[in-house]
């Protein structure tokens, strides 16, 4: 649309017109709720229970969030003690699952041993598990190593996620076998290959796995595994609050904000730097 | 063990025919491989240290709780006292004396049919129309489709926008319009509850595999579209079927995967929207019944047989569907 001078060939004036307004449309549907909970956190009590309903907030206001703060700080631990067991674990597990699972999949993808088939089938058939479906035997592993109420409970089982070994794997496929042979021929090791060439063409799968395992450790629960307070993390909070009932609608909204601003901000920062490290690592064989 | 016992044949892939050779001579061969073998796995030990930090770790949390549930799935196991053998018994019961579980079987089925190939197609049309934009608007438009699923718990939302007292949302907004006269009990009345429902998923269901089918599009080969036109591919759906789809196989395949696992494990979204069990059962998920002898009656043995049918059912849809998808763009 915007530039009618070079249109790429293949494309016709009418076809992008409706792609525009179908993903418009789309767009609303799925960013209508996330509006309106991000209206609801403002919105003060008397506005939360009005008929009918207001999509907008009309007198935004920070008591919910005031709220939270000061819920929080008169029960036993510190909300801000929450906070911060959530991005711990978040952020170690993510960091140790990006390297842990990109040598595997390096290997994986590049390699030729015997097992390797036999594991990466074990990987997918993994990724086709609930995570219900093993919550049973996990507890009674965990509890036999003696990580209940600890922090490696969440963080050890979330290095080995499948998903990430399986999207790395995938990705490092693409990459040109006669890249690595000459680097081969060079004399260069495989750590250094992997160091020096294979990651730094995977980088936009860096994000992609980055994200996945964020997303999974940021919205742990921990429930099973964690009982001493200190140690519990932002969601299991959120449901305590929200287990409260309705008096505290507002800091329960409030709540979710935060829940979802994060990982929301993470994604938009590194997405800009993937598309930046896309326009310049073109793989071409 | 397992590992090096599978693979025996891939080293030797001539090994076969040995009906009419004697004992003796067979376990000189078998010694042979087993050497070899292991000649095979000290030549590639840098692999295996690549490999080493994750299959530790994947071995006991993904594959261990497997093993253990299938062997629990034949024992009578409450947690307090020591699993007892009884055979097929779980699974007996499960078929025969069940009827809320071949309920939720057609539930499940239900969910999987519909979300599945749905959120699915959305999720690759989504991104094939975004990746047709400019940067900027296709940075924005993949946070806005992604961000549902991102965003984690906040599908709760939807309980208040489909509450059903005349607060929620949707009643409060039809009954201004004077299409309804009284609030519809969207999440607890079993008429409505499956579509609200199918819709909250519908809208979460734009995840991993539009993320990875985003990331493929930017990885494609732009030379192949140039001798596309060349060669005569007149429009962006011949492009799409012939240059885009072959390349796009390996992201295409993990999609599917991930939809797949999704569709049949549906049961986090049900809990906050219709409650735990829903109304009359008209939302029980194989999963919900999962966790409800899991977690809630501790019949442990019975949850593992009804985690080990779940397991079938998954690999059997996924095997199906990679089937067909190899077929793509030929």
């Amino acid at each position: 649309m915007w530039k009618l001078k070079r249109r790429t060939p293949n494309r016709s004036i009418s076809g992008d017109f409706t792609n525009i307004l179908i993903l418009l449309a789309f767009a609303t549907f799925m960013s209508l709720p996330l509006v309106y909970a991000i209206n609801n956190a403002f919105k003060p009590l008397e506005e939360l229970f009005q008929f009918p309903p207001k999509f907008f907030v009309r007198n935004p206001t920070l008591d919910n969030i005031r709220d939270l703060f000061t819920l929080m700080n008169a029960s036993w631990v510190p909300f801000t003690r929450y906070i911060f067991n959530t991005f711990f674990i978040t952020i170690v597990g993510s960091g140790f699952h990006l390297i842990v699972a990109s040598l595997a999949a390096y290997a994986l993808a590049k390699h030729k041993f015997p097992g390797q088939k036999i594991f990466f089938n074990m990987v997918i058939m993994a990724l086709m598990f609930s995570p219900h479906v093993t919550a049973i035997p996990n507890y009674l592993i965990i509890s036999r190593l003696g990580w209940i109420d600890t922090y490696w409970a969440l963080i050890v089982p979330a290095i080995a996620a499948p998903l990430g070994l399986f999207l790395m794997k995938q990705f490092m496929e693409q990459i040109p076998v006669s890249l690595l042979e000459s680097a081969r021929l060079d004399g260069a090791n495989e750590f250094t290959i992997f160091m020096k060439i294979a990651m730094p063409l995977v980088k936009p799968a860096w994000l992609t796995l980055l994200i996945f395992s964020f997303q999974a450790l940021w919205n742990m629960n921990g429930g099973t595994f964690i009982y001493d307070e200190a140690l519990k993390t932002l969601p299991s909070a959120l449901q305590q609050i929200v287990a409260t009932g309705f008096a505290r609608a507002g800091a329960a909204s409030a709540i979710a904000l935060f829940m979802m601003i994060v990982p929301l901000t993470f994604f938009i920062i590194s997405q800009s730097r993937v598309i930046e490290t896309m326009s310049t690592s073109g793989i071409k064989d | 063990m397992i590992i090096e016992k599978a693979n025996k044949e891939e080293v030797m892939p001539n090994s076969g025919m040995p009906t009419n050779e004697t004992k003796p001579n067979r376990f000189a061969k078998l010694k042979g491989k087993i050497q070899i073998l292991g000649r095979e796995i000290k030549r590639n030990k840098t692999s295996y240290y690549f490999i080493a930090p994750f299959a530790i770790i994947f071995l006991t949390f993904y594959v261990l709780p497997v093993l253990i549930s299938v062997g629990l799935s034949f024992t009578y196991y409450n947690i307090l006292e020591v699993p007892k053998f009884i055979g097929w018994q779980n699974y007996l019961n499960l078929f025969v004396a069940d009827e809320l579980f071949l309920k939720s079987i057609k539930i499940t089925f239900i969910f999987a049919l519909i979300t599945g190939p749905i959120g699915y197609l959305a999720s690759f049309l989504f991104a094939w129309f975004i990746n047709e934009l400019p940067r900027r608007v296709r940075a924005i438009l993949v946070v806005i489709f992604y961000a549902p699923s991102l965003s984690g718990q906040v599908f709760v939302i939807w309980g208040i926008i489909f509450s059903g007292d005349q607060y929620g949302y949707i009643n409060g907004f039809l009954m201004e319009l004077g299409i309804i006269t009284e609030p519809y009990q969207w999440l607890t009345n079993p008429k409505y509850m499956m579509a609200v429902l199918i819709i909250v998923i519908l809208w979460t269901s734009i995840g991993a595999g539009f993320l990875a089918f985003i990331a493929g599009f930017q990885t494609l080969d732009k030379n192949l579209f140039e001798a596309g036109y060349v060669e005569g591919i007149s429009n962006r759906w011949q492009e799409l079927w012939f240059i885009t789809l072959p390349q796009m196989k390996p992201q295409l395949m993990f999609g599917a995967i991930m939809t797949i696992t999704a569709s049949f494990a549906i049961h986090d979204v049900i809990v906050p929207l219709a409650g735990f069990p829903s109304t009359d059962y008209a939302a029980h998920t194989v999963v919900s019944h999962l966790v409800d002898y899991g977690t809630i009656r501790f019949e442990m043995g019975y949850a593992s047989a009804i985690a080990t049918m779940l397991f079938l059912v998954m690999v059997g849809a996924n095997i199906f569907i990679q089937k067909i998808l190899r077929k793509v763009g030929t």
